[in-house]
This record gives C-alpha cells, structure tokens and sequence, in this order.
C-alpha cells in the first residue's frame, strides 16, 4: 500500500503499475496451494458443519446477542485507543532505526512481545498489574474505588493489549517506506514540526494507519485468553463473542458453530469492506 | 470388562480411511492427513500386543479436576507397566467429550460429570463407563479470607467479588444446583469455563469467594481456605471413566482403566479428598 | 503579514513594501557539512537576479550544500545569511528558502492546487490558500491540471508544480536541485527555457545544482565547480571555459560542446 504514496510524481512508462504477470515455478505453486488449504480448509468445515436450519433461532439468542453486541463495542473502543496509542508510537518506532542498538532493540522487543506471548500470558500478566494484590490495581482500588477485572474496561485492556502491536507495526511500515523528503519538503514551505506531522505524514501512512485498524479490530474481536484470564466471563459484561463460543462448546456446539461463524463473518466482513477503501490507486 | 470387538474397530478404521479419501478428493493437505491417518491405522491393525509385552501409548483425556491425582496414579502404572507410555491431556469435561466425538485419537476418557461421558457413549465411542469418583463443592476464599466470607449466604452479596463455573460445565451444573438448593441467588462476577480458573482466581486473591470442588481446595491448600457449607454431600458429581472404543491398544487402554478403578486408584483418589464407590 | 497582504500575482512578486531597498536581499552562504567520513566545504555569495550553478561529478556534494543553506542538514561549521539576517540557527520552516527538490517530491496526497497552496495553508487555513494558489496555477499553466494528483502528471508538469509550489511560498532565495535530471531528453530544452523564464521573474537570488553545462548556459549567470567537496573553480562558463582549472572542467565542457 506504501508504495503507492511513495512513487515518484513523475509518470514514468517503466513504472510498474501492477503486479507484473508472472508464472510460478509449479513447486512454488503446489505448496502455495498446500498453505492456502491449510488457512481456508478449517474455515469451510465451518461453514459447511453450521447447522444453517437452526441458525435464525441460534443467532436470536438473546445470549448470542449480548455477546455479539459486547463484542463489537469493546473492539471499536479499543481499536479507537489504539489509534490514539499506536500512531505516535510508530512514530517513535520508526525515528528509533537512528538510535543505538540496545535501546532500539529494546524499545522495539517490548512492542513485539504481546505479538508473541500467548495472550493467557498476557492476560495473567494484566491481572498481576491490575488485579487487587497488583501494584496499579491496588492503589486504584484504595485511592479509587476503582476495580479493573472482571469489567468491560478490562476487556478493552485486554484487547488493547494483544491488538496494539498490530496497529503499531502496520503504521510503522507504512512511515518508514514513506518518502521522508516530502517532510522536508514541507519544512521548506514554512510547515512547523507539528504541521508536518498532521499535514504531511500523517496522511502518507494514512492506508498503513487504515490497515491497522483494521487489524487491530479484527484481532479485538477475536480476542479470547487475555480476556477470560483477565476480564472473566460474565454474560453482558465481559463475555465476548469468541469467550461465549467456547464456553458453548462444552454444551451446546451447534450454538458454538454458530456464534463462530458470527465472528467469521464479522471479520470478513470487515477485512472486505475496508481494504479496498484504502487500496492503491483507487483514488486516481 | 469387555473389551472393543474387532467390528467396532473396522467401523471406526473405515471411517478414519473416509476421511483420507475426503481430505483426497479435495485434493489439499493430503500429505498432513494421510501421514496422521496412517499413523492410526497402522496402530490398530497391528497384531493385538500386550500391555507388557510390546511399548505402547495410553492417551487419557481427563477433567481439570483430576490434575493432581492422575498425575500421581499415571507415575504409579508406568512403573509397573514399564512399555506403556501414559499420556494425560486435562481440560474442561465438555470440551473433552467434544473433542473425542471429533475424533481425538484418545484411548481412555475419564470426565467429571455424567453427560459429557454421555454424549462419547452416544457416539458409539465409550465401552461400558463406570463411576471411578465422586466430588462434591466447596465454599473456597483466598488464604486468610480477607473479605470475611462465612457461608452460601455470601456469594449473593454483590459488593463481593464472586467467581462460579459456567453452567455449562459440571463444577456450574453442580454450582447451581447446590445454590437452588439452599435458596441463594448468586452474583456472580465472572463465570468461569473450568474449574481450574475459578481456583486461580481465587488462589491470586482477585475474588473474595467461589465454588469449586472439595479436591481443587486440597490440591491448591497453601494458597486458599476451603469452607464447608451444609447442603454440599448432597450435591454429587460422579466422575465416570471408560477406555474407547477406537483405543490404539485396547489392552493396555483396559488395563489403565483397571488400575484407575482398582485398589491403587482408589487410594490415591481418596487421598486427594474424591469420594470412592 | 506582508505575505498574506502581497499582491498574489508572481509577476508582481517585487517587494513593494518600503523596507526593501532592493527587490531581494542576496545570499551569503558558508557551510560546511559533514558527509559519512567526507566533509563538503564551500563558500560563495549569490547576488539577486544572478543565479548561481553548482555543477560537478556525482557525489561532490553539491546536494549537501543545498540542504544546508535550507536547513536540511545540520552545518558542522559556517554561516548562512540572506541579507543582513543570519539564518543558520533557523529551522528550515523559518528560513524563507524555497526549494525545487530532485524528482520534485511533490504531496502525493495533495491535489496539484493542493500542493501550490501548501505554504498559504501552513500560515492560516484553506480559504486563503486557494486565494493564493490560484493566480499561481494560472501563471503556470496548471489551472486544467488543478484537481489532478502528482502521479497522475508528466514530469515537465509536476516540474511546474514544483516551482509554483515552491514560489507561492514567497521565498527570499530559491534552490533548484537537478531539476531537469527527471525529465525525458525530448522536452528537456523546453523546459529549461520556460525554467529560466520563472527563474529569471522571481529576481531572487538563486541557486541551481546540476551536472549539465547546458542547464547551467541557460539556468545561470555564473557557475561553481565542487569536486570531491570542495570548490575547485568559480566564474562565467566563458571564463571557465577560457581557463579551466581542473581535468574535471576540461572534460566537461569539452563533452558539452557536442
């Protein structure tokens, strides 16, 4: 997507406008199908095991509805506060490739780590910080009267927390393939830093910042141990869509196909409808 | 106790060959699946061994809850059946259950509560299950009881922070049935989908009180006070155990089931604080 | 704001303010930039109305020097003045230095008008930008084009653009940065006339880089030679030509001369 805000203005017939026509080698093609069957083969058993006949009643539920209804909030507040979380700190993600080693490798570790911990881990490890023997935790609940677990903010946390390092690299991608010139461009023009920034840069990722996004909602919505680790599971309050499948696995499992399939059609839908906003060219 | 008849074990070979031809005909993964598949069938043609005779791999799937205990019992069968390998996987009964009736290549099955055995024996998969355990709840605080917590009564107190099991698991079956029966009305602020997480939650002080069973309070006793509350004994999961009938290697599957129910099993069992029929 | 309140038309662009003694004050640059292990020194002034060519061997340097008297890169040491007012402490958004960048680097996001109108935006919102953008366009021969993105134009197009874009700025000292290197051979000698035209119409002092005797012939009214970071020789092409005082200068203007 970066390419298309990076290519030079002048239309130059050797530019390639597409992806270019090219055969696979037939061994790349095979294990190419091999990994597309591997991604979409569990997703049509899905879809052909749905007890279709019984979905309109399965979906009215009225504990379907909670779920889908909670779900989809907490993952539009938590995509929003990794938005206002994420960019600035792409920001700083992307300035650090100038930094000394150690710390930019820190700096950047400590992004990628709730990519890669199992998100129980990470969901003890919100508890631990915020629980009521946790150091943050208790002193919001004695200062505050405030308690994070087993609330909707601690679903919103927990989503943040697994769904923040998505947005963050997606716009630090998108910054470090942008030209840095069109800033200096800017400054040129009598644009002060800030104004670079909201005029200039932000724009330029703008696709990076969408794609983010979008990740980042998808990923919240589909969010599950940090959330029952963490947050719990109580109807209407903390148990989402992906929380509420699972538990519906244990006695109900046609109730379970069906609120998955729920959650795989929010996605989709929302990987479909927004990529293309965002697509190169589409504007030109 | 009978063993799986050879016409159950060509059903269930057929079926897994199907599901070969299947993964085939849509012509993707066949490699992944063949490989596994074969794997299974190759087992279970094999010329029956004996337990002691040649190695073999008992695969147990077993409810959360008896974690401790059949890590102790399965030290103990190794050790007198140095060939057979016994390998536990734990989880929430239901998921279990649904997991086998999927298809898990699993050779005994030992669940918390009745139904989820239930549903396996439905799918033609258990052999004759019989009641190894019982379980009844336990009223369960953090170490020291900060929030004073003295009966049922408490758990409808919504100042307090209360976990339960799901209903839809055994621990929240029995949960609520123990909470009908003394006419409390819980608030709950999580439900939880095992009983494992309940005793987490409890045992890192995040909740002040839960329900879980009489054997979870044991096996975390360092971390949460248990305190007993009239009505319980009468509230009593029973654990049901059976090898499958698709069981690699029927005998030895037999003979973990035999040692689970016999004498060695029953002591280990009511030293964890199961009751034992 | 003498910017906001200066007649738009660039034809028009003298100071007409009575500050000015004359149209623009002159350039006086001292820099000395460090480039990986290399330093780049060079020392010049450039008077209004008399543009400067920078010209050597690839690598010399020459782009540094630009993007230090324009703040781009920090100065190891020297000075940089316009006029009487010393600019090198300034950041390059202070500086009142436009600059026509290589490949022109336009905003791809922005429209063409978009792009002309920047600097007016950055001082105080959109109306008053389109105010200012407009004569520009029209000026450049860009109104057709004023809703078209930069990659939707051909080079000689975008290099318009670039030079509005850089003007409406009202800058006091223009840089140009190879600005003919992006452009095809077939359209190169037109556009280095109309170039020259604006060039000559903003009456600024002006500073061109380029490896081209032809672009420095018609560009400029003197030229600086920088080799391997530092100024080997300064004056006319005639006086160049007549004295040239490296093989470098020899070469290339015996290579022009085809």
């Amino acid at each position: 997507m970066a390419e298309s805000t990076t290519r030079t203005p002048t239309a130059r017939p050797w530019t390639p406008s597409g992806t270019a026509p090219g055969r696979l080698a037939w061994p790349v093609a095979v294990v190419a199908g091999v990994a597309l069957a591997v991604l979409v083969l569990p997703v049509a058993a899905l879809v052909v095991r749905a007890p279709w006949a019984d979905l309109p009643e399965l979906l009215a539920r009225e504990s379907v509805l909670q779920a889908l209804v909670l779900s989809f909030s907490t993952a539009t507040v938590a995509t929003a506060a990794c938005l206002v979380l994420g960019v600035p700190l792409a920001a700083l993600l992307a300035r650090a490739a100038n930094w000394p080693t150690l710390p930019r490798r820190v700096l950047r570790a400590a992004v990628t780590v709730p990519l890669v911990l199992p998100p129980v881990v990470g969901g003890i490890a919100l508890l631990l910080l915020l629980g009521r023997r946790g150091p943050i935790g208790r002193v919001l609940e004695e200062w505050f009267g405030v308690t994070v677990p087993f609330t909707t903010g601690a679903v919103v946390l927990a989503q943040v927390f697994v769904a923040l390092p998505f947005l963050v690299f997606a716009v630090e991608g998108a910054l470090r393939s942008a030209d840095r010139r069109t800033e200096l461009a800017a400054a040129t023009l009598g644009a002060s830093r800030w104004q670079v920034f909201r005029f200039v840069t932000l724009p330029l990722v703008a696709p990076g910042i969408a794609a983010g996004a979008v990740l980042s909602f998808t990923r919240a919505l589909g969010e599950f141990g940090a959330t029952i680790t963490f947050a719990g599971s109580l109807p209407g309050v903390t148990r989402t869509l992906p929380i509420a499948s699972y538990l519906a696995m244990q006695s109900d499992p046609d109730e379970a196909i069906a609120l998955a399939l729920l959650l795989l059609a929010v996605s989709v839908i929302v990987l479909l409808g927004l990529r293309d906003r965002w697509l190169p060219g589409v504007r030109a | 106790m009978p063993h799986a008849d050879t016409g159950v074990v060509s059903i269930v070979r057929s079926r897994g060959r199907a599901r070969v031809a299947v993964a085939l005909a849509i012509g993707v993964a066949a490699t992944l699946t063949g490989c596994a598949a074969d794997g299974g069938a190759g087992a279970s043609t094999s010329p029956t061994p004996h337990a002691d005779a040649a190695p073999a791999t008992v695969t147990v799937f077993a409810a959360a809850s008896l974690t401790e205990a059949f890590d102790t019992l399965a030290e103990r069968f190794q050790a007198e059946h140095p060939n057979v390998d016994v390998v536990l996987n734990y989880g929430g009964s239901g998921t279990l259950a649904q997991q086998i009736v999927e298809g898990a290549p699993v050779d005994v099955f030992a669940s918390a509560a009745e139904p989820p055995m239930q549903s396996v024996a439905d799918a033609g998969l258990a052999d004759a299950p019989v009641v190894f355990a019982t379980n009844t709840l336990e009223l369960v605080v953090p170490a020291g009881n900060p929030a004073g917590v003295t009966g049922l009564d408490d758990l409808a107190d919504a100042d307090l922070r209360i976990a339960l099991c799901d209903a839809s698991v055994p621990c929240g079956a029995a949960s609520e049935k123990l909470l009908a029966q003394a006419g409390v009305t819980a608030a709950p602020d999580t439900l939880e989908s095992d009983v494992r997480a309940v005793l987490t939650k409890v045992s890192l002080g995040e909740v002040d009180a839960a329900l879980v069973y009489r054997t979870d309070v044991q096996a975390a006793v360092d971390a949460v006070e248990g305190i007993e509350v009239p009505g319980a004994a009468s509230v009593v999961n029973r654990y049901p155990i059976a090898a499958l009938t698709d069981a690699a290697d029927a005998a030895a599957a037999a003979d973990f089931v035999a040692f689970i129910t016999g004498d060695a099993g029953r002591t280990v069992l009511a030293d964890a604080g199961f009751g034992v029929p | 704001m003498t910017d906001a309140a200066r007649p738009p038309h660039p034809a028009s662009a003298r100071r007409a303010s009575a500050d000015a003694a004359s149209a623009h004050p002159a350039l006086h640059a001292d820099v000395v930039v460090a480039r990986g292990e290399a330093r780049i020194a060079a020392a010049f002034d450039v008077a209004p109305g008399h543009p400067l060519a920078v010209i050597g061997p690839n690598g010399a340097g020459k782009s540094s020097v630009l993007a230090a008297i324009a703040g781009l890169v920090p100065l190891e040491a020297g000075r940089v003045r316009i006029g009487a007012r010393s600019i090198d402490g300034l950041p390059p958004e202070r500086r009142r230095i436009g600059v026509v960048f290589q490949d022109y680097v336009l905003f791809p996001h922005l429209t063409v008008r978009d792009n002309v109108a920047f600097a007016a935006r950055m001082r105080g919102g959109r109306a008053p930008a389109r105010t200012t953008a407009d004569p520009w366009l029209e000026r450049y021969g860009l109104t057709s084009l004023a809703g078209r993105y930069p990659a939707e134009l051909s080079g000689g197009q975008a290099q318009r653009v670039a030079l509005a874009r850089a003007l409406a700025a009202d800058p006091e000292v223009l840089l140009l940065d190879e600005p003919m290197s992006a452009l095809d051979v077939e359209v190169r000698a037109e556009m280095r006339a109309e170039l020259a035209t604006h060039v000559r119409e903003f009456g600024g002092a002006t500073v061109l880089v380029t490896h081209s005797p032809a672009d420095a012939a018609a560009l400029a009214d003197s030229v600086l030679v920088l080799e391997a970071g530092e100024v080997t020789q300064r004056g006319t092409l005639d006086e160049l030509r007549a004295a040239p005082a490296t093989p470098y200068v020899e070469r290339m203007l015996a290579a022009s001369a085809d």
